[in-house]
């Protein structure tokens, strides 16, 4: 986790400060968005909100900002009560989905917006809107209105105005999501550098699990307004704490098996179980692909870990191989070398790697999040 | 082989041209109907000025031409005066604009941020001038006028019923402007930087329904310039009960022809001013 107190590019220490959520509700008519959520942030701390549409993610961030009133519960910012302070007073700098720019304003006029509201001079107001630029790369397109420059331009200057105030929480709302991929991945590890550098508290809130593993120090999954997991990314992968957890974060088999003990027998094999309070009985483990290995067969044998390929999807640099197991499909993610050795049709015999498992009550199935 | 390829290719050929041959036919058309549309509406408004202009130019001696009744505007001693009722209609029309955007703009920003659910009446009540004929609106007012005059006799305080014929108007060219920016997500992007209410609405959504705003007021300014009937019915004198009155009291037709044309002109003006001030603006972003 990163730690408290950073260094900014000038080598000033700047500390960040802790949010706590207690308790807090929101309610849409009979919809309930948000239910009794209890979440810390620690100072400095970047948490990436994950969750499926109307899980309650945008929600948390709106109510943060004061840009909605909580029906219940507390926030405190650094100690302080800001339940009720409205959105200009909370000191948070905020990046929307949608493209937020004042579109009368040039690069440099947006992001030196919230600094002529605070009465800073004209003079150290323009160095700060330039430095902040700099930061984000933009300074040459400091005299561009907002329609002069691209998608993600926009993003970064975004960035800019919200960093621009010094808040004591930065809050970003999707703020990838309109981008492309590849502009999508380069300004998302240039928001952690950033944000490593200025040390600010941070909430960043997305559907996309590649960019909340990527980015976060921890990943909450949300799930109906409520937290499902918050941990650390390699946690929420490899030790979901619940079923919708393990589903949503990644691509799980579901494979038939019996728990007995701190194992759970799967196709032959014990899997350590993640829940040691699971109940004995019968149960289906939610087994990673990577987990999964597979070896050409020529022996033509059949057994519970032997199958026909009936599927290979490429994907660059690994692919992913659909395996026929008779009474069921298995995913196996492999490097695209060995997947290429495996063309569909090929017998093969599996391996499954003795990683802790979760198991669900639900009907065995290969689902994909 | 050759012969193939070569009937290939004419075979090719024919349909793409045949649709293309069929666009060029229908665009000439629709040029055509274009032409003559814009002809007859063009001659349908400018007869009419054209006339106005010769007879302003000429009066009753056929023939002659003389921009006496254009001079006149200025000099004219009445009775009525011309010079105070010019007067009185700008600064009807000015006042006219302020009230109707002070009233307008903020309530139909707040409306959209806050109140969403109320903008289908808002827009029902600022429409429903346009369905009131004016003597039922005259109706309506004149004990309200009846009392304001034991008070104030200036027709300027037409401009009242001005702002209520000219709110369907300049709601929507208004409404418009707003439609073309994304309210909600700019304004919570400046309350997260520190921006109260009124510096959301003074220094960020304002400024970009600009042009918006020009429509409004020209819109706003047209209405109040050409209007007659209100004003007459409530028994106060503005330029064009005036120039009726001319018209009824003078052998002197011409300065009335020089004078409406003059006001339409000048409206005219504003228009063109407006818009390229408009224009300016944007043209400065981009």
């Amino acid at each position: 986790m990163t730690s408290p107190m950073t260094r900014t590019q000038d080598g000033a220490a700047r500390t960040g400060v802790e949010v706590r959520m207690a308790g807090l509700s929101r309610h849409y008519g009979p919809v309930v968005a948000l239910d009794k959520l209890d979440l810390t942030v620690q100072a400095g701390e970047l948490i990436a909100l994950l969750g499926p549409s109307g899980c309650g993610k945008t929600t948390t961030l709106r109510l943060l900002a004061g840009l909605e009133d909580a029906d219940a519960g507390h926030i405190t910012v650094g100690g302080r009560d800001v339940t009720h302070l409205s959105a200009s007073k909370r000191d948070m700098g905020m990046v929307f989905q949608a493209y937020s720019l004042f579109p009368h304003m040039t690069a440099r006029q947006n992001v030196a917006f919230g600094l002529r509201l605070r009465r800073i001079a004209a003079a150290e107001r323009d160095k700060r809107a330039i430095e902040m630029l700099e930061l984000v790369g933009l300074s040459a397109q400091a005299d561009r209105y907002p329609h002069q420059i691209s998608g993600g331009q926009q993003q970064r200057v975004a960035l800019a105005r919200a960093l621009a105030i010094e808040p004591q929480v930065l809050l970003l709302d999707e703020p990838l999501s309109a981008l492309d991929a590849k502009v999508r991945a380069q300004l998302r590890d240039e928001i952690r550098r950033i944000q490593l550098e200025v040390g600010t508290t941070t909430l960043f809130v997305t559907h996309d699990q590649e960019e909340a593993l990527a980015i976060a120090d921890r990943v909450g999954v949300m799930k109906d307004g409520r937290l499902e997991q918050l941990a650390p990314p390699t946690d929420v992968y490899s030790r979901p704490a619940t079923s919708f957890v393990a589903e949503f974060v990644g691509l799980t088999n579901r494979l038939a098996g019996t728990v007995s003990g701190s194992t759970v027998t799967v196709r032959g094999r014990d899997l350590p179980l993640v829940d040691l309070s699971t109940p004995p009985g019968p149960a289906i483990a939610l087994v990673r692909p990577e987990a999964v290995t597979l070896a050409a067969d020529s022996s033509g044998d059949s057994g519970p870990l032997t199958g026909t390929v009936i599927a290979v999807t490429f994907l660059g640099a690994t692919s992913r191989v659909t395996v026929d197991l008779g009474d069921t499909t298995i995913l196996a993610q492999l490097t695209t070398a060995d997947a290429s050795e495996l063309p569909a049709g090929s017998h093969v015999t599996l391996t499954i790697r003795p990683d802790p498992v979760l198991v669900s009550g639900d009907a065995p199935a290969v689902s994909e999040a | 082989m050759a012969a193939i390829a070569s009937l290939g290719e004419s075979g090719l050929a024919t349909p793409a041209e045949r649709p293309r041959g069929m666009q060029v036919r229908r665009r000439r058309r629709l040029n055509v109907f274009r032409y003559l549309v814009f002809t007859v509406f063009g001659l349908f408004f400018l007869l009419p000025l054209l006339a106005t202009a010769r007879f302003s130019l000429e009066g009753n001696r056929l023939g002659s031409w003389s921009l006496a009744a254009w001079k006149e505007i200025a000099t004219y001693k009445g009775p009525p005066p011309l010079l105070p009722a010019i007067e009185i209609q700008l600064e009807l029309a000015v006042a006219t604009c302020v009230v109707v955007l002070v009233l307008l703009v903020p309530t139909m920003v707040w409306i959209r941020l806050r109140v969403q659910w109320i903008s289908r009446v808002f827009e029902f009540l600022c429409l429903l001038p346009l369905t009131i004929p004016a003597i039922i609106l005259v109706v309506g007012l004149a004990p309200i006028y009846n009392f304001i005059r034991h008070y104030q006799l200036s027709a300027l305080t037409l401009f009242f019923a001005y702002v209520i014929l000219a709110l369907p108007y300049a709601y929507r060219a208004l409404s418009a402007g707003l439609n073309a920016i994304d309210v909600t997500t700019i304004s919570e992007a400046a309350r997260s930087l520190g921006a109260s209410w009124f510096t959301v609405i003074a220094r960020v959504i304002v400024p970009n329904m600009g042009q918006a705003i020009l429509n409004a007021m020209v819109l706003a300014s047209a209405l109040v310039l050409g209007e007659f009937t209100v004003a007459y019915l409530l028994l106060y004198n503005n330029l064009p009960v005036e120039l009726f009155s001319i018209s009824r009291n003078t052998p002197n037709a011409s300065v009335i022809f020089s004078t409406s044309l003059a006001s339409l002109l000048f409206a005219f003006a504003l228009l063109l001013i407006l818009s390229y001030a408009g224009r300016r603006r944007h043209r400065g972003r981009g």
